[in-house]
């Protein structure tokens, strides 16, 4: 009977290896180590995930885990791009950075695009918008899209994608911190997502 | 996905890679492609009657040279901007040369006006200059684009811009070898205008030519 299924990284994260190690491991990866390569992606997943919460401190921890991802990700793909003779920290940095980048370009089209189907919704619920069948069934499946989240993000949403209101605005009106609600819109707006995409 | 799953998963599927070599080894090699392709299609249209004469002008060698100079120092900073952790100072490399080859062309265009008048700022269609800036950076681009693609692609557009600005400032010194035009304000127009256009079109496709190839990895 097989095992049970070793973690690649048991150990790993707890001790972090010198920037010369971590550079050697790349290199050994470069010439097709496997267990090398092994050893470095679960060396490097602690270090890119502190630093991926100290620069986008407001991502939940799924977001968080698929950012590490990516980063690990972009790592694998621009290996060769690593020369040995030069220090390995400021390769990685520079991937990381990059990522992080593109992850909050992609979260800010987003949102925008959150927040003109939160006008979309807001139409929708005007009467004189209400004159046909499809815009109601439209607006009922906004409504009963909405009934997944919680109340913190159903306000958090309402305030900062119908309302349009600043964050600072909503964070005066509710007492609820910035970071707080910028974590529950974020979730409201995925969840949305989710279920309206398997609907249609 | 778990991230251990992945690891497991990246570690399997990792085959050997050749680093890439340093920006200059990497200007070597491509250029072991670009000149020759550049001189052949320089024969094929055959170099101009008066070249060996033009090689003893002062202002013809300045502004190949600084053609030259600019379209090389663009290729080192494009490949240079897909190495992470390499220093930003590295794509400023072709400004000073740009600068001096526009500055140069300025002063043509004025020696030009001194010495025929008006007649010398007088621009007649010379759009073929951008066909043969084209054909003669095509395969260049092409070999830069592939060598850029074994990079980390950081900063697509502007990497693009660098390496369109190598191959068309190559394809506007080679131009220059068979093409008989050589008053400053159709130069600037026609030739540098023709590699400023493929470098900001260049610019424009960077984030869709130059992107991080992340499904195959998945894969």
């Amino acid at each position: 009977m097989p095992g049970p299924v070793r973690s690649p990284c048991e150990g790993d994260e707890e001790a972090p290896k010198a920037e010369d190690a971590l550079g050697q491991l790349m290199a050994a990866a470069q010439g097709g180590d496997s267990r090398a390569y092994e050893a470095l992606l679960c060396a490097l997943s602690g270090p890119v995930r502190n630093y991926v919460r100290r620069r986008a401190p407001w991502l939940g921890n799924d977001d968080l885990e698929d950012l590490v991802q990516e980063v690990l990700i972009s790592v694998h793909s621009a290996r060769a791009s690593y020369d040995p003779a030069r220090p390995f920290m400021p390769w990685l940095a520079a991937i990381a950075r990059n990522r992080i980048a593109d992850h909050g370009r992609r979260y800010g089209r987003r949102n925008e695009a959150m927040r003109r189907y939160g006008e979309v919704s807001e139409t929708f619920s005007l009467d004189e918008a209400n004159n046909s069948s499809e815009d109601v069934i439209t607006a009922m499946s906004i409504e009963r899209a909405m009934e997944v989240l919680t109340p913190a993000q159903k306000e958090a949403f309402r305030m900062l994608r119908v309302e349009e209101l600043s964050l600072k605005e909503a964070s005066e009106r509710s007492g609820v911190s910035i970071a707080a609600l910028k974590v529950s819109v974020h979730r409201a707006t995925r969840r949305l997502r989710q279920r309206l995409l398997r609907k249609g | 996905m778990q991230t251990e799953k992945l690891i497991r998963q990246l570690a399997r599927s990792a085959e050997p890679v050749r680093p890439i070599a340093s920006p200059s080894r990497r200007l070597a090699a491509w250029l072991l492609i670009a000149i020759p392709f550049m001189v052949m299609v320089v024969l094929i249209m055959s170099p101009r009657p008066d070249l060996v004469e033009r090689l003893a002008d002062p202002r013809y060698l300045a502004e190949q040279g600084l053609a030259l100079l600019t379209a090389l120092s663009a290729a080192v900073a494009a490949f240079a901007m897909v190495v992470p952790g390499m220093s930003p100072r590295w794509r400023l490399l072709p400004v000073v040369p740009a600068v001096m080859w526009l500055a140069t062309l300025g002063a043509g265009c004025l020696a030009d006006w001194r010495r025929l008048g008006t007649e010398a700022l007088r621009l007649t269609q010379d759009a073929e200059c951008l066909l043969y800036i084209s054909l003669i950076g095509s395969v260049p681009a092409l070999f830069m684009l592939w060598m850029l693609r074994r990079g980390a692609p950081l900063r697509p557009g502007r990497t693009a811009l660098m390496g369109a600005l190598a191959a068309a400032g190559l394809g506007a010194f080679g131009l220059r070898l068979f093409h008989d035009e050589d008053l400053g304000m159709m130069v600037l127009v026609w030739q540098v205008g023709s590699v400023m256009l493929l470098a900001g079109a260049a610019w424009l496709a960077g984030p869709w030519i130059l992107r991080w190839r992340h499904r195959e990895a998945r894969a």
